[in-house]
């Protein structure tokens, strides 16, 4: 595969609307890899959190404007696993077996990527030359870890980044207690899971926790703050393009 | 029929968050099995691929049930046992009572079985002046305490050894003492007497062979074994789905269900049950009952989209791994079943309605099907029982759970395929978001829907321009 070939991106809600930098990050993490981005300017959401929720019309009306707007893209990277599962393995369920639409969602399972999972295993690199003088934690995200089987691929990427040294967390793959609209429905379960993973992460002594979903950094770093914790989350987007 | 506190999900969650002890002891099970469990998976010679071949040989019999569960039926017929179709919990229990009360048992010994507790079976047998024994170490404890399980088979983890010895001292009146093998051991004296007192013994079954025509229990306290021998009645209960086809399909599925359960390569004890003892034989019952439960099994059996669920083995392996459950415990799901597997086949037997908290309250981190040792997808099930519940299903008898809800997401829908209205909204927000206090930039109370998050956590502002917004005026720029 050409290794300079155009990339389109694909920024998840949370991270168009709470955390920006985190796309900007990323664009300049693809410039420094010497690669083209295009994005988009009429995309929104995939519609995880009406599927996860189970309302399945709602969650196919967004997978049709998704297939719309990226179906004519090459290569599609998106800077959160869940959503990459998402696109991958729930869209062609929400269509008739057969059926053209369905068809369509199939065709763009080939194309997506999540960040890391493009860099490491379709470009091959697994150092972006990024700096970052401290000590940090890695939080494995669920979808990413366990419908993606991403594990290794962020953490060859942090082993490379001058300066940095990496502290392994207790159930590093353990969930944080996110889990989209269950974090507000159900929030006593929520952070009591939550609990557990930030005293894990406190416990490692680091300066920040990085992680590739910015839902479940965004649950962190809610309770982080609730406890005046010095401790920075960063998405690995953050970390590569420093 | 068991007592069904479903509605009682979230109260009974947050009553658990709350018990230091009880945290304990779930963080100690987690930890311990999980981990092990995983481990005695990696290390099978045939690696994490038995648990594949394991899934076909169940989806296999499941699709094959009905001539699976005739021929077993048929085979312990011939060797003079009796077997009963139970439609429903009723049904079973009138059944078991009947032989009870025509073979004038007095009292019975147990081994550990979820389907006895799905039915009920305790309840009505000591309405009827029948003493019921139960000899799994763990049930005996709870028995005693007069609770229900907390897990699918170490029913007794949210009892620590402090409360077990003073229980011990109340009701078998031995002198305090924390010692678990002091403690063991009354139990065991106290127990033996029962043993060899009892007129029936009741088993469940962990998995049935149609090939050979038996059942097979396993236990590691022996106490299954000596359930199913001494008395002169033994009757056994299984749901109907705990059937393979042929002997050989038992090695994958024990060795995996150890590994399961307890992180064991075989459990202690195995029994193989065909029948009541021949002629030949000095030990064994002279009556041999197996009671085949549907309870709405065959409705299960009957949906594509959730027959997968039978396929479990209820070793409970995904009860250690699920983060839900290792912080509410078992009593929170309000029915036998708890943990990951209780979420999803709760709701199947007691109506997804009253159940639905126990499919919609976890995080759907999928740790559940990389644990369970015959790859059954829950996590895709809870997603369709949430499905269920948000438009409403005729087939199910389910009504849609939240109209505010669903409404809620009809505008959502209409917002996301529409940049400038999804622009508009966001803008919108952050018009609100302004009249909200903020403290070191981070939201620390929010309202309406999403009360609920910043109980515990403080929340990140929507940013003053969205990403888009700004990539769309770099570009404008010259």
């Amino acid at each position: 595969m050409d290794k300079n070939k155009p990339v389109t991106l694909f920024i998840q809600c949370l991270v168009d609307s709470l955390y920006p930098e985190v796309g900007q990050a990323m664009v300049h993490l693809f410039e420094k890899l010497n690669i083209q981005v295009d994005i988009p300017l009429e995309q929104t959401c995939c519609g995880q959190p009406a599927f996860n929720s189970g309302y399945r019309r709602e969650a196919k009306k967004a997978a049709k404007r998704f297939i719309e707007v990226f179906e004519s893209a090459d290569i599609i990277v998106c800077p959160s696993g869940s959503c990459v599962d998402m696109v991958k393995h729930q869209y062609p369920g929400l269509f008739k077996d057969g059926s053209l639409w369905q068809k369509r969602a199939k065709s763009i399972n080939a194309k997506i990527f999540e960040l890391t999972q493009y860099i490491v295993d379709v470009l091959g690199v697994e150092d972006v030359g990024a700096s970052f003088n401290g000590r940090v934690t890695y939080h494995d995200s669920c979808h990413l870890l366990r419908n993606l089987g991403v594990a290794d691929q962020p953490r060859k990427l942090i082993a490379n980044v001058r300066d940095i040294h990496l502290v392994e967390m207790k159930d590093a793959e353990k969930c944080c207690g996110f889990g989209g609209t269950f974090s507000v429905k159900y929030p006593d379960i929520s952070s009591a899971i939550l609990e557990e993973k930030v005293d894990n992460i406190i416990a490692t002594g680091t300066d920040a926790v990085v992680g590739c979903d910015i839902s479940c950094l965004m649950n962190i770093q809610g309770m982080l703050s609730r406890r005046n914790s010095p401790i920075k989350t960063l998405h690995i987007a953050q970390l590569l393009a420093g | 029929m068991s007592d069904i506190k479903t509605e009682f999900y979230k109260q009974n969650a947050a009553k658990a968050i709350k018990d230091p002890v009880l945290q304990h002891a779930l963080f100690d099970v987690q930890n311990r099995l999980g981990p092990a469990t995983a481990l005695a998976y990696k290390n099978l010679p045939e690696g994490l691929g038995l648990r594949l071949k394991a899934h076909e040989i169940r989806q296999f019999a499941i699709n094959h049930l009905d001539i699976l569960l005739e021929t077993l039926a048929l085979k312990i017929q011939d060797r003079g046992g009796k077997v009963y179709f139970a439609k429903d919990a009723a049904a079973a229990t009138a059944y078991c009572l009947k032989v009870a009360q025509v073979n004038q048992v007095k009292m019975v010994v147990k081994g550990k079985s979820m389907v006895t507790e799905e039915i009920g079976l305790n309840k009505i047998l000591e309405a009827n002046q029948i003493e019921v024994n139960e000899t799994d170490l763990g049930e005996y404890i709870i028995q005693l305490a007069g609770e229900t399980p907390s897990h699918i088979i170490a029913p007794a983890i949210h009892k620590t050894r402090k409360e077990v010895a003073q229980l011990f001292t109340q009701k078998l009146g031995i002198p305090y003492c924390e010692d678990p093998p002091v403690l063991t051991q009354a139990a065991r004296k106290a127990l033996r007497k029962k043993f060899l007192a009892a007129d029936m013994g009741l088993s469940g079954c962990n998995l049935a062979c149609a090939e050979t025509g038996h059942i097979t229990t396993v236990s590691n306290e022996g106490n299954i074994r000596m359930s199913t021998t001494m008395p002169k009645i033994h009757m056994a209960f299984m749901g109907m789905e705990r059937v393979v086809a042929r002997l050989e399909d038992h090695d994958a599925l024990f060795r995996l269900l150890s590994r399961g359960a307890a992180a064991q390569n075989m459990a202690g004890y195995v029994s193989y049950i065909g029948g009541p003892r021949t002629e030949d034989q000095l030990d064994g019952p002279d009556q041999f009952h197996l009671v085949i439960l549907d309870n709405g099994r065959s409705r299960i059996l009957a949906d594509p989209e959730f027959r997968e669920v039978l396929l479990c083995i209820r070793c409970a392996a995904c009860l250690n791994v699920c983060p839900a459950y290792g912080k509410i415990g078992g009593h929170a799901y309000g029915y036998p079943y708890s943990g990951p597997i209780g979420a999803v086949i709760t709701p199947l037997f007691v109506g997804i309605n009253r159940a639905k908290d126990l499919c919609c309250g976890e995080p759907l981190c999928g740790a559940c099907k990389m644990a369970c040792p015959v790859d059954i997808d829950l996590p895709r099930m809870l997603l369709a029982l949430r499905a269920k519940l948000a438009d409403g299903d005729p087939q199910w008898g389910v009504t849609r759970a939240s109209r505010s809800e669903k409404f809620m997401f009809q505008i959502w829908s209409v917002i996301i395929q529409n940049r400038t209205l999804y622009d508009l909204a966001l803008k919108a927000g952050s018009i609100i978001q302004r009249i909200i206090p903020k403290k070191n930039d981070m939201i620390p109370c929010m309202p309406f829907v999403f009360k609920g998050w910043t109980k515990s956590r403080d929340i990140k502002p929507l940013a003053r321009a969205s990403f888009l917004t700004r990539w769309k005026n770099r570009e404008q720029k010259p």
